[in-house]
């Protein structure tokens, strides 16, 4: 009854919204009450240094770390108390790019790209096979990577077929982790052109988050800087350069001195 | 963490010294306490998770196939080796034993009896705790290290469904099996020395054996192996999907599987063979 209630307040082209969401792990406050909301088919990346929460953040987003105390609703349905099987349900709307890819190394290329489509879909083998060498192709690797195994691809091909895992069910929100993280600059930026062309072509809304800069220019449409488990600037891609705070200053320029001491985190 | 703080500051008062440190020692035996039953709530809390999982569709076939192949027969070797030397050691001390006051006849008894009762399953659980616990422990730890169990999540797999489920179930039905040829090349061990080493006659030898056997002896063998299937297999799971950071964490969910499984196994034993036997 609450979240029916809830539907009818929430706007209705907020796709992913968290309110005031905190997560300590014992004595280790690492979320704040972070509050932030994407509409349908935007694409935010959150910014912030090691430690400030980030990936703690977005697995709660996910619903692979339970918060302690907040909100995550998608679509304006209230998630954070949903039971395994409505979790399962909810999953199949996300598709998540892992920093180190996770691809399942007993399983071949082609069987991890399908993996979604052959556990919930029961696409038939062959099929799932085919769409499996379509998704690789999107991402521009050959078919003839299909029946390889993870650990046989570089790092930036095995990004590359995670993100074909990722969006081979054709979510609805992909999360994406640190995505050019351990590349080289030039394959660090066809995976941010492959990011913008897939949201592109599925219309999905996209929660990034990253430390690198060019990415986040590159691939956002509002950016947040999360710092001490809170978010303390968000605004437009194109408002990063003037950003009226010295913390999001003295990152985006990636000084060691500054209001943000490192050490401390 | 007060006691902690109080202990930095070093009190003069060497009456307030001695009440830090029993406050200290107590906060550890109390901690300890803790420890201890919050780790039996949360493997109970796993069991019960895992063996739901197992009788809830949906099923992965081809897992649990290719868990009872890994689980089954790939431990035939070590398992039939343990148990023919087993066998073979028993009947050749029994009979250095037994010579003494002319009771070589009971050897064919002796070896049957302990094989099939005590030492086919409880070597057998041994052995496939070192080598399936471990290597459970291990995969399923790195999966956990590499976010290969979150990327389950995200796919709308459970886990416990994927990766418990079909090597719980593996471990329970197979160890029976394995523990039926152990018993079987166990009594060949003790029949090779007694006939050929020890000049025993081939007939009276088997059919003492057979005479003296009972369904009992060998069916709690077999209640026991699959006890022990599940204690292994639940281990190495519990241990991986719990599995710290890093390799350290990798190495530290092989230790604690194996050595877990160990001591269940021989705890299990003797609660089993009470049980059974009294």
């Amino acid at each position: 009854m609450t979240a029916n209630l809830k539907i009818k307040k929430a706007p209705r082209n907020i796709k992913l919204a968290l309110d005031n969401v905190s997560k300590s792990f014992g004595n280790n406050q690492v979320l704040n009450g972070v509050s932030l909301s994407i509409p349908k088919g935007k694409s935010l990346v959150v910014i912030g240094g090691s430690g400030s929460g980030k990936s703690v953040m977005l697995k709660c987003a996910l619903g692979l770390i339970t918060p302690d105390s907040g909100t995550i609703k998608v679509d304006g349905m209230n998630t954070t108390g949903y039971s395994a099987d409505q979790r399962n349900e909810l999953m199949k709307k996300f598709g998540m790019l892992f920093q180190g890819g996770a691809l399942f190394d007993s399983l071949s290329i082609w069987e991890n790209v399908a993996f979604g489509l052959m556990q919930n879909n029961k696409t038939p083998k062959k099929e799932a096979r085919e769409i499996a060498i379509e998704k690789l192709r999107s991402v521009g690797l050959g078919a003839r990577v299909a029946d390889l195994y993870p650990a046989e691809l570089s790092g930036g091909m095995q990004k590359r077929v995670s993100l074909a895992r990722a969006i081979a069910a054709e979510p609805e929100i992909i999360f994406f982790d640190e995505p050019t993280t351990g590349l080289d600059p030039i394959m660090a930026d066809v995976i941010n052109d492959l990011i913008i062309k897939c949201r592109e072509e599925l219309g999905a809304t996209t929660l990034s988050i990253t430390h690198d800069m060019a990415s986040a220019r590159k691939i956002a449409d509002n950016i947040a800087m999360l710092y001490q488990g809170k978010i303390i600037w968000h605004g437009k891609a194109g408002e990063i350069d003037k950003p009226n705070n010295i913390y999001v200053e003295q990152f985006v320029h990636g000084r060691a001195d500054g209001p943000i001491n490192m050490d401390a985190a | 963490m007060e006691t902690a703080t109080a202990n930095k500051e070093k009190p003069t008062n060497p009456l307030t010294y001695a009440a830090c440190v029993l406050l200290g020692f107590l906060q550890r035996i109390g901690e300890m306490f803790l420890g201890f039953f919050s780790g039996v709530g949360r493997i109970s809390a796993f069991t019960a998770n895992g063996v739901r999982h197992s009788f809830t569709p949906p099923f992965y076939g081809r897992h649990i196939f290719r868990q009872l192949i890994d689980i089954g027969y790939y431990s035939l070797p070590v398992v039939g080796l343990t148990a023919l030397f087993t066998g073979m050691v028993l009947a050749l001390q029994s009979y250095t034993g037994f010579s003494r006051f002319n009771a070589e006849s009971a050897i064919a008894n002796v070896v049957a009896l302990s094989i099939t009762r005590e030492l086919a399953p409880v070597l057998a659980g041994l052995m496939v705790s070192g080598r399936i616990g471990a290597s459970i422990a291990a995969e399923i730890a790195t999966m956990r290290v590499t976010e290969q169990i979150d990327a389950l999540v995200t796919l709308s797999t459970n886990p416990f469904k994927y990766l418990v489920a079909p090597r719980l179930i593996a471990g329970t039905l197979m160890l029976p099996v394995l523990v039926l040829v152990a018993d079987i090349i166990g009594i060949m061990g003790g029949y090779i020395v007694s006939v050929f080493a020890l000049d025993f006659l081939s007939e009276t030898y088997l059919r003492q054996t057979w005479n003296f056997i009972q369904f009992m002896d060998v069916f709690s063998g077999l209640v026991k192996a699959a006890v022990f299937g599940f204690i292994v297999t639940l281990m190495g799971c519990y241990h991986g999907y719990n599995a710290g950071r890093g390799a350290q964490g990798v190495g530290a969910a092989t230790i604690n599987a194996v050595v877990s499984s160990s001591i269940l196994i021989l705890i299990f034993n003797y609660v089993l063979t009470q049980v059974f036997f009294s």
